[in-house]
C-alpha cells in the first residue's frame, strides 16, 4: 500500500479568479460564474467541452446544481465537496484524479465562498445537532495557544514573538497592497498590527485572516493533451492530503508547536513531487496563514525553517517577496480573507501567475527561473491537533 | 434527655457558597442610594439552583456511604430550572447516582425545603429494614428587583444533607411544627423578585407560630431549653427571626453565627447551610436546633454521635471545604453591572456571532455520563485515558477495550490557555484551558470562576457542573474547570471587576 500520486500526468490550462472581498453586490451565482467563465476563456476551451466538474464549497450551496444552476450546465457531472479550509484544494485534488483515471478529457475544479451575507464576525458553520460539550472556542482562540506554546518551547520572549508575528502580517499586507485581486490593498506599519485590539490570546484584529467572498477555478486535462490547450501549462506534481485523528485536544504530549497533520501531507507531497530540499527547490509557497502563528508554525513543518527558527527567519526576511523563498506573494489569506471554498484555488491561481512570468511587474518574485520552477499550495482545516491538511506541488516542466 | 429513637439520621453533609460576592455598597455605588454593609452571595452567571445543588452533593458524597448508597435523591428550591421537567434527574446524572436511585423535585415555596429534610429523616430513622438513604438537597438563587432590599439581604447557596438508617453523626430526637395561612412574602410563577406585606404584620404573627414549633420540638425529644448547644433560626423574614432568635431562652453563645451580613439571607437553603455549619463545630453528644420560619414555624431537634468525631477527620482528609471556609474564599470584587447581567436585568450588547443552538435530546441522551456525569474512558490494553470516552484508542488503536471512569472529581493542572473575546458567553471573555488530569487525560474546556489575568499555566483546577447557557428554552448543563480552592483563599478586593 502506498501513496504514489500522479505527478506529471495532469496539467492546469485556465484559470480565473475573482476579486476577493465584501462583494455586497455579487452573490454565489454570480462569482461562480465570473471565476467559470474566466477560467475556461482563460484554458481557450468552450464551457460545452468540460467533461466534469467538481465543486468546493462548506456553506454557500449543497449539492452540484449550485454550479450547474447558474451555469446552465447541460446534463454533465457535477460533485460538490467539502472538506472544511481545505475544500477548494480538495475540489482540484478530485478533478485531478478524475482526468487522472481516464475518465474524463478536461475537468474543472471551481471554489466559490459567500461569507459576507451572515452578518456576523468570523466564520460560521453548519454543524450536526451536538450534546452541547464542544467548548465553543473561536477560530482564533483555538490558533491562539500555538504563540505562547511556541515561545515557551523555544525560549522565545513573549513581547519577541509578537513581533515576529507582526512580521508575518505586515510581509503579508504588503504582498496585497500590491495586487487588485485582494480584499485588503493597503500596506499596514508594524506599530498597527501590534497596537490593534485583542481577539483571543495574543492574537490582535491584525493577526486574523479578513472574511470576505470569492471564486476561483481550474480547468485540468491529461499532460499530454496541455500543449492542445496552452503553450505553458502547470504540471501537476503532487496533491497530498491528511486527516488526523484529532489527537491534540485529548493528548498531553501535544505541545502546540506544530501541525502533525501538516507534516505528513508535506511527506507525502516531497515524495510524489521528488523534492528533497524544498527552501532550495521551490521558488514559491502559497500557506494557509489563517492566523500570524499559524504561518510561523506552517514554515517549519513545511520543512522550510529548522524547528525553533522559523521566528528569525521571519524577522530575517527569508519569506519576503524578494527574500529567499517568498510566501504568499499574493497577500495570503491575511490580504484575501478565507471565502473557504475559494482559498485552495486562489493559491494556485497565485502559482499560475507567477511561476509562468504572468504576474505584473511590480510584484513578480525574482526566484522563479531555471532549476526553480515549482510552487507549493498549503490549506488547512480544524484547529490545531485536529484537522486536515492539504498540500499541493505544481511547476512548468515536466519531469 | 430521652435516649435517641434510632441509629438512622444526618450521615453525611456538604454545603456550597458560590465563589463571587457582592459588597452591598457597590449598589448604592450605582444606584446613589441603598446598599449597605457586608457582602452577599451571588451565583455565577453559568450558575442555577441545579447546579449550586450538584455542588454541595458532592461534598455530602465524598465521605460517609457515598453515591452508591443514595436510593432516593430529593431537591427542593423555589427556584426550580424547569417546570414539568424533573430537576433532580439532573442532579442525579451529574452526581453519577444508580438508575434504581430515584429522583423527585419538591419545589416552590420556601418551606418545602424543611419539610423536604424532615421526610429524609423521617425515613431514615424508619423502624427496622425499611430506613432508606435520602440525599436531600436544598438550593436557592435570589435576586430582586434593583435596590431592593430582597437583592441586597439575599445569598444564593446549596446544601446537601444524606439521612441514613445508618452511620448517623446526628439523629433526629424530636420536631414541632405550627402552620398558619397569612401573605408575608409570594411571587406568581415567572415573577423574579418577590413581593412582601408591611413587616409588622408577619413580624407578629410569626412569633407564636415560632414558640410554638420550638416549645413542641422540645418536648417531643425530652430536652429543655437549656440543654440546647446549638441553635440555629433561620427566614426569610428577617425581623421575625432575630426576635425569634431572641427569645428561645437558651443559653448564651448557642445561636448559630448569623451568616447574613457575610453572605446574605440564603432563602430555603439557609436552614441547612447553617445545620452544615453547626455540624462541622458540633462535638459528639451535642443537642441541636433548627428553628425555620416559612409560612408557619417547624422546628427539629437532633442529637450528635460518637460517628460525628469520624466524620470531622474524613472531610478533613479529603479536603472538604466548611461552610467557614468558603465563606472565608469568597471573591468579593464582583461589580454591580456584572451582578445584573448575570441576573439579567442588565441586558448587553452580544458578540455578533450565531447565538447557540440547542442540544438535541437525543445526542445528549447518548452522550448522558459524559455531559452529566463526567465520564471519561480508559483502554484496557495500554491505560490510554479518552475525554470524551471513545472506542477507538488513540494510542493503541485498539477497538472497544474501554473501561469507563468518572473523572469528575479527579484535579488537573493548565497545560495551557487563552481568552477568547468572540466566543459567545454571558459573561465575556470566554477563557479557554487545556488541562492535563491526575492520573492521564487531557480535556480542552472552558474554565470559570476565574478572573483571565490571575491565571497561568501550571495552575491546579478541579471540576465543576455548570450552566453553559440556555438556547430556545434548553438548559445546557456541562462541566467547566475552575481554580482549585485553596484553604484560606480571600480578597482584598482591591482591583477593578472584571467578572463580567
Amino acid at each position: 500500500m502506498a501513496s504514489r500520486g500522479i505527478r506529471d500526468q495532469v496539467a492546469v490550462i485556465g484559470m480565473g479568479c475573482t476579486r476577493f472581498g465584501e462583494l455586497w453586490d455579487k452573490g454565489v451565482d454570480d462569482l461562480l460564474t465570473e471565476a467559470a467563465t474566466d477560467a475556461v476563456a482563460s484554458a481557450g476551451v468552450p464551457l460545452a467541452d468540460i467533461d466534469a466538474f467538481w465543486l468546493g464549497t462548506m456553506t454557500s450551496g449543497i449539492c452540484g446544481v449550485t454550479l450547474s444552476r447558474p451555469l446552465k450546465i447541460d446534463y454533465k457531472p457535477v460533485t460538490r465537496v467539502e472538506n472544511y479550509c481545505a475544500t477548494g484544494s480538495e475540489a482540484l485534488r478530485n478533478a485531478c484524479y478524475a482526468v487522472a483515471s481516464g475518465a474524463y478529457d478536461v475537468a474543472m475544479a471551481i471554489g466559490v465562498e459567500k461569507l459576507k451575507d451572515t452578518g456576523y464576525s468570523g466564520l460560521t458553520g453548519v454543524r450536526p445537532v451536538g450534546d452541547g460539550t464542544d467548548p465553543g472556542l473561536s477560530s482564533p482562540a483555538a490558533f491562539s495557544f500555538l504563540a505562547p506554546s511556541y515561545a515557551h518551547k523555544y525560549g522565545v520572549d513573549r513581547a519577541q514573538l509578537k513581533e515576529v508575528m507582526s512580521r508575518i502580517a505586515f510581509k503579508n499586507h504588503a504582498n496585497g497592497a500590491r495586487n487588485p485581486r485582494a480584499q485588503f490593498r493597503k500596506e499596514v506599519s508594524m506599530e498597527t498590527i501590534a497596537k490593534a485590539p485583542l481577539v483571543a490570546g495574543d492574537l490582535g484584529v491584525f493577526d486574523c485572516s479578513g472574511v470576505s467572498d470569492g471564486a476561483a477555478a481550474a480547468i485540468i486535462c491529461r499532460a499530454e493533451d496541455a500543449p492542445r490547450y496552452c503553450a505553458n501549462p502547470l504540471y501537476v506534481k503532487a496533491l497530498a492530503f491528511v486527516a488526523g485523528p484529532a489527537a491534540g485536544p485529548i493528548d498531553p504530549g501535544y505541545d502546540y508547536t506544530t501541525f502533525e497533520e501538516v507534516v505528513r501531507s508535506a511527506e507525502d507531497a516531497y515524495a510524489q513531487a521528488g523534492i528533497t530540499d524544498p527552501r532550495a527547490q521551490l521558488a514559491m509557497a502559497e500557506v494557509h496563514d489563517c492566523f500570524t502563528p499559524t504561518e510561523l508554525v506552517l514554515m517549519e513543518d513545511l520543512g522550510f525553517a529548522a524547528r525553533g527558527t522559523a521566528w528569525k527567519e521571519v524577522l530575517a526576511g527569508t519569506f519576503d517577496r524578494d527574500g529567499e523563498l517568498p510566501v504568499n506573494p499574493d497577500g495570503g489569506l491575511k490580504s484575501f480573507g478565507h471565502p473557504i471554498g475559494a482559498s485552495g484555488l486562489r493559491m494556485l491561481f497565485e502559482c499560475w501567475l507567477q511561476l509562468r512570468g504572468e504576474a505584473p511587474p511590480e510584484r513578480q518574485i525574482a526566484t522563479v527561473g531555471p532549476g526553480r520552477t515549482l510552487g507549493l499550495t498549503h490549506n488547512l482545516g480544524g484547529a490545531p491537533g485536529e484537522g486536515v491538511s492539504f498540500v499541493g506541488v505544481v511547476g512548468t516542466e515536466l519531469g | 434527655m430521652a435516649p435517641s429513637r434510632s441509629s438512622g439520621g444526618i450521615a453525611a453533609w456538604g454545603s456550597y457558597l458560590p465563589y463571587w460576592r457582592l459588597q452591598r455598597a457597590a449598589i448604592g455605588g450605582v444606584l446613589g442610594s441603598g446598599g449597605g454593609r457586608g457582602t452577599r452571595a451571588v451565583a455565577s452567571f453559568d450558575e442555577d439552583t441545579t447546579t449550586l445543588g450538584v455542588e454541595a452533593a458532592r461534598r455530602a458524597l465524598a465521605v460517609g456511604p457515598g453515591a452508591g448508597a443514595v436510593q432516593d435523591l430529593w431537591l427542593s428550591t423555589p427556584d426550580p430550572a424547569y417546570l414539568d421537567k424533573t430537576s433532580a434527574t439532573t442532579v442525579h446524572a451529574a452526581l453519577g447516582l444508580g438508575r434504581s436511585a430515584a429522583a423527585y423535585d419538591f419545589a416552590g415555596s420556601s418551606r418545602s425545603a424543611v419539610g423536604t429534610l424532615l421526610g429524609a429523616l423521617g425515613g431514615a430513622a424508619a423502624a427496622g429494614d425499611s430506613g432508606r438513604t435520602t440525599l436531600t438537597v436544598v438550593s436557592d438563587l435570589r435576586t430582586g428587583l434593583a435596590g431592593s432590599a430582597e437583592e441586597r439581604d439575599s445569598g444564593d447557596a446549596a446544601a446537601a444533607l444524606v439521612c441514613a438508617p445508618e452511620g448517623a453523626v446526628a439523629v433526629l430526637a424530636g420536631r414541632g411544627a405550627a402552620s398558619d395561612e397569612f401573605l408575608d412574602r409570594w411571587r406568581v410563577p415567572g415573577e423574579a423578585d418577590s413581593h412582601v406585606w408591611e413587616e409588622r404584620f408577619g413580624e407578629e404573627l410569626y412569633l407564636p407560630l415560632a414558640r410554638e414549633a420550638f416549645a413542641a420540638a422540645l418536648k417531643d425529644a425530652g430536652v429543655a431549653e437549656g440543654d440546647v448547644d446549638h441553635a440555629v433560626v433561620t427566614g426569610l423574614h428577617a425581623r421575625a427571626v432575630k426576635a425569634a432568635a431572641a427569645g428561645l431562652g437558651v443559653r448564651d453563645g448557642v445561636l448559630a453565627p448569623d451568616l447574613v451580613g457575610s453572605v446574605g439571607n440564603l432563602g430555603a437553603a439557609h436552614a441547612a447551610v447553617a445545620l452544615c455549619d453547626v455540624l462541622e463545630r458540633a462535638r459528639p453528644g451535642q443537642v441541636v436546633v433548627v428553628l425555620s420560619l416559612a409560612d408557619g414555624a417547624d422546628a427539629f431537634v437532633l442529637r450528635t454521635t460518637e460517628a460525628l468525631a469520624g466524620a470531622h477527620q474524613a472531610r478533613a482528609e479529603a479536603g472538604i471545604p466548611s461552610v467557614a471556609d468558603q465563606v472565608a474564599a469568597g471573591r468579593d470584587d464582583l461589580s454591580y453591572a456584572s451582578f445584573l447581567t448575570w441576573r439579567g436585568q442588565l441586558r448587553r450588547e452580544p458578540p455578533r456571532r450565531p447565538d447557540p443552538e440547542r442540544p438535541g435530546a437525543p445526542v445528549v441522551h447518548r452522550s448522558e455520563s459524559w455531559k452529566y456525569g463526567f465520564v471519561g474512558s480508559r483502554c484496557q490494553v495500554c491505560g490510554f485515558r479518552h475525554m470524551p470516552p471513545t472506542r477507538a484508542c488513540l494510542s493503541c488503536r485498539a477497538i472497544d477495550q474501554m473501561q469507563p471512569e468518572r473523572l469528575a472529581d479527579v484535579a488537573g493542572t493548565v497545560a495551557t490557555f487563552t481568552i477568547d473575546h468572540l466566543a459567545f458567553s454571558l459573561s465575556p471573555p470566554v477563557v479557554g484551558v487545556i488541562v492535563d488530569f491526575d492520573g492521564g487525560g487531557r480535556y480542552r474546556c472552558e474554565i470559570t470562576d476565574v478572573k483571565a489575568s490571575e491565571l497561568a499555566i501550571g495552575d491546579r483546577v478541579t471540576m465543576t457542573f455548570r450552566r453553559v447557557w440556555t438556547a430556545q428554552g434548553v438548559h445546557n448543563y456541562f462541566w467547566k474547570a475552575r481554580p482549585a480552592i485553596r484553604p484560606g483563599d480571600g480578597s482584598d478586593g482591591a482591583d477593578g471587576a472584571d467578572g463580567a
